[in-house]
């Protein structure tokens, strides 16, 4: 069988690290290659070296047997590589037509010439079933249709080997299956895919072949069909993996927040980001907000933390009324928030991983004396947190939050966040950007907090997260809640038609 | 790693604390500052080049103890100001107003120096609280307009600048002017700050005690931005307003206090200058206090730290000192702030540099993914969004 690409031996050096250690990768034609491997594993490495974003130390590349340099991603486009990017590349002002066209205009003395373009669009569209508006803004098309334009760009520029970075992240459950059907679709009309994912279950259910990175190394490449789910992840993370958090069977107890009735208007428009929004968390329970991105999840958390107003509805913790606390009362009187964007709103990035750990309580009488800081009470606070939750880092307390990994960087918040000993934790896609060993870490201790009769509120937006840690489900589309569902009853297909508004339930608080 | 030599270990350690750093790359900037400085004064005057450098880089020595405390005494205001700018930045706003409130502590210090000699060996102590005061508040107007109004600080203060000269002028016409000069009346014999001591050590000089009151408010400074709850608040509103703002800490406070004590800072910068029995007046005229402008200069290059404004106020004037000796031969003092532009010049793009070394370091852990975004959508994108701006 020969191969149309291959990158043989690559290796990349970075100061300190080894991003890609003697690596090979050999795809087939027609064939749909998944590059499976944690966060920092070299994936993206490996792919910016194909793509000529990097010259590799050592190895080779190889285009249909023969030996290529890839000096720059233009050279990498004329050799027939193209790559969906995780985070779409489109301008927002044009139509979906401009966007594919975009660089690579069909011009006549100088004045664009987009009848052909047009046809050649509608032609490609039609032949591998993306379906299309091609006058459309793509700022006003779903994100299911802007992947399909990032596809069509590669194909307009009749591109033979597609990458697609993580693209199911942003897609739900109805979209993912397309998507998967629209890659077999361009491997079936003589395209090669390479599919850069951490999911297992995509990997199963569309890649032919798949070979396995772990920090920097190769570990193996496996005909997908031969092996299974759970050693695939043993391969990727280096040790068994347990994919569902144990939970013990406790019934819930008595109400512990509450929420009444919220609505929170949009300037300027008349819909609402959110609308009479009822729920109640309980004792020993995790309560998951699922939906797809952007459906009012973030207008709420700030709504309940009090960094954002709302206009209608209550907020009871414990029985006492909450709506007109201030952010310190909230974060001082029982409430935990592990925020979603930590380097915005959960870190102070310059400021050192102790300072980090008291920034809702260095005015405290623990940590101040007449408004001065106690150095000698910080320190040993910091100190003890960093050895309970595992911190690791440089230098120790005095590391600044900035040279931290991502994962250290959310156990520093979560570390606080526990710490408070808060009746109601909120916990916003706890795991976003972690690997798999440090998502495993946090969902622990979610689970540790609920069996400590506390209240989680998690608000997430990944499907398998939701099934596993949650005890309740309620569904938010367009700002309203459409269902309550239970995990153990309910299907992640079901799921996903609440989640896409295609199908609503009335929910009681 | 392959880093094995041990002297390279040593200076990335060096190189990665943050106030070796700083002090590198400060350094950096003078010294490219410096060499620019004298190509200019070769192309200008390639005869008189080498001699005119030399007696500006002599700066405080050209005059023996003379200069070497006229140094100190050019310093003092400037040291105020720079605090001023370095003090609001720390915590995320960018002073420019420090002219107008060092005009406006300027004044009422005056006034009160002309006015009330009926408080005696306390009048200059007076004075200078009544700087702090007026100073506050000139510099609490930008802030309440940026806290409640959402102004910008910038915008707000340069405004403010304007209307504090000119007040300043009208109010000098209607209380305290020399018709003869046109400019301010001498303030009493006890409303100068003492020498405290000082000018036995640098005699013939301007040198006074203001100068011992500027380390003092730099020492204080240091302490608030370090050691307490409050500087705690600031800096974070500063570094993050968002992570404040979650941390329960209230950024309209932070704001307004800031902005308040950055014009007090400024206020008192204009007590020492006017106070200090040098024979100084406030001119009536439309220029704005250039101290105020030394300032922005002094902040950058001290990195905004307290510690690091009080001596590069200090390299400042000694180079102005210097400038004022160049005139021996057929240069400019004016040319001083060619130099001291060329330094914040570099001082800035050092700072970028190390900014983009710290960045470099940081990417390296974190997923390169975004690395490969440099495609023609954005491009376009930014282009849009310069556009909309």
């Amino acid at each position: 069988m020969d191969y149309i690409i291959e990158m043989l031996n690559i290796r990349k050096e970075f100061p300190g690290i080894i991003a890609n250690d003697d690596i090979t990768l050999q795809i087939k034609k027609t064939e749909i290659h998944a590059l499976l491997g944690e966060n920092g594993a070299g994936k993206s490495t490996l792919m910016s070296v194909l793509f000529g974003l990097y010259k590799p130390e050592s190895g080779t590349i190889k285009l249909r047997g023969k030996e290529i340099s890839i000096t720059d991603p233009k050279k990498a486009s004329n050799l027939g590589i193209g790559m969906v990017h995780q985070h779409f590349k489109l301008v927002e002002d044009f139509t979906v037509l401009e966007n594919i066209t975009l660089g690579a205009e069909t011009v006549k003395n100088g004045f664009l010439k987009m009848d052909q373009a047009k046809k050649k669009v509608m032609d490609l569209s039609n032949r591998y079933k993306l379906y299309i508006d091609p006058d459309a803004k793509v700022s006003s098309i779903t994100v299911g249709m802007q992947q399909r334009v990032e596809i069509l760009k590669m194909l307009y520029r009749d591109n033979e080997i597609l990458i697609f970075d993580e693209p199911t992240a942003v897609l739900t459950p109805q979209e993912i299956d397309e998507l998967m059907n629209i890659m077999k679709e361009l491997s079936k009309e003589g395209k090669s895919l390479i599919f850069i994912t951490h999911k297992l279950e995509e990997i199963k259910k569309v890649a032919d072949r798949v070979t396995v990175l772990r920090r920097g190394k190769g570990i193996g490449t496996y005909n997908v069909k031969d092996v299974t789910k759970e050693f695939l992840s043993e391969m990727m993370v280096g040790r068994k993996v347990q994919f569902t958090v144990d939970k013990k069977d406790i019934p819930p107890k008595e109400t512990i927040f509450e929420v009444k009735n919220l609505s929170m208007k949009t300037k300027g428009t008349t819909r609402n980001a959110l609308n009479n929004i009822s729920f109640k968390v309980r004792k020993n329970e995790i309560v998951c907000i699922a939906g797809i991105d952007g459906n009012g999840q973030s207008e709420l958390v700030y709504a309940l933390t009090g960094l954002k107003h709302f206009d209608e509805g209550h907020i009871l913790v414990n029985g006492e009324d909450w709506t007109k606390k201030s952010i310190r009362y909230r974060n001082s009187h029982g409430m935990s928030h592990i925020p979603e964007d930590r380097h915005k709103y959960g870190l102070v990035l310059e400021y050192s991983m102790a300072y980090n750990l008291i920034l809702q309580s260095y005015f405290t009488e623990r940590f101040q004396k007449n408004s001065f800081l106690k150095r000698k009470n910080i320190i040993p606070y910091a100190d003890s947190l960093i050895s309970k939750f595992d911190i690791r880092s440089g230098q120790g307390a005095q590391t600044v939050a900035r040279s931290m990994s991502g994962g250290n960087q959310q156990k520093v918040i979560l570390a606080r966040e526990i710490d408070k000993n808060p009746s109601i934790m909120i916990a916003v896609q706890p795991a976003r950007g972690l690997d798999v060993g440090a998502t495993e870490f946090i969902h622990k201790q979610l689970v540790a907090q609920r069996d400590a009769g506390k209240g989680v509120l998690l608000i997430s937006l990944e499907l398998e997260e939701v099934m596993n840690l949650s005890d309740r489900i309620l569904v938010i589309y367009e700002g309203e809640l459409v269902g309550e569902l239970d995990p153990k009853k309910v299907t992640i297909q079901e799921l996903g038609l609440y989640m896409a508004g295609a199908k609503r339930d009335e929910v009681k608080a | 790693m392959n880093n094995q030599n041990p002297i390279n270990q040593y200076f990335n350690r060096l190189s990665r604390k943050k106030g070796t750093a700083s002090l590198l790359s400060s350094l950096t900037a003078i010294g490219i500052g410096l060499v620019i400085g004298l190509i200019i004064l070769l192309i200008t005057n390639p005869e008189e080049a080498i001699a005119g450098f030399f007696t500006m880089l002599s700066g405080g020595f050209n005059d023996g103890t003379r200069s070497f405390g006229n140094v100190f005494y050019i310093a003092t205001p400037i040291i105020m100001t720079g605090l001023a700018v370095g003090f609001a930045f720390k915590t995320g706003l960018f002073n420019i107003g420090a002219s107008g409130q060092f005009i406006v502590g300027a004044y009422v210090a005056v006034l009160i120096g002309v006015k009330l000699p009926m408080l005696g060996g306390f009048q200059w102590v007076v004075g200078i609280i009544g700087a702090m005061i007026a100073g506050a508040i000139w510099g609490a107007i930008p802030g309440l307009l940026k806290a409640f109004l959402n102004v910008h600080e910038v915008i707000a203060s340069i405004m403010m600048n304007y209307i504090g000269m000119f007040m300043v002028n009208y109010l000098i016409k209607q209380t305290v002017l020399n018709v003869y000069t046109n400019r301010s009346l001498p303030v009493a014999a006890t409303a100068n700050i003492p020498k405290m001591g000082l000018t036995t050590i640098f005699p013939g000089s301007s040198i006074n005690g203001g100068l011992l009151i500027a380390i003092l408010f730099v020492i204080l400074m240091y302490i608030i931005l370090e050691k307490t709850t409050f500087g705690y608040e600031l800096k974070a509103c500063g570094h993050n307003r968002f992570a404040a703002k979650y941390a329960g800490i209230n950024e309209t406070r932070s704001i307004v206090l800031s902005m308040a004590i950055a014009g007090m800072l400024a206020g008192v910068g204009g007590a020492l200058f006017y106070l200090s029995g040098a024979g100084v007046y406030i001119e009536v005229v439309d220029v704005l206090a250039a101290q105020g402008f030394t300032g922005i200069s002094v902040s950058l290059l001290g990195m905004s730290n307290p510690i690091g404004i009080l001596f590069s106020g200090i390299f400042i004037a000694w180079l102005q000192i210097g400038g004022f000796y160049m005139q021996r031969y057929s240069f400019v003092p004016e040319f001083i702030q060619i130099i001291t532009a060329i330094i914040i010049y570099c001082s800035a793009a050092s700072l970028l540099i190390r900014n983009y070394l710290e960045l470099k370091q940081l990417k390296k852990d974190e997923k390169l993914s975004n690395v490969i975004n440099s495609d023609t959508a954005d491009i376009v994108n930014s282009k849009n969004e310069g556009g909309k701006n």
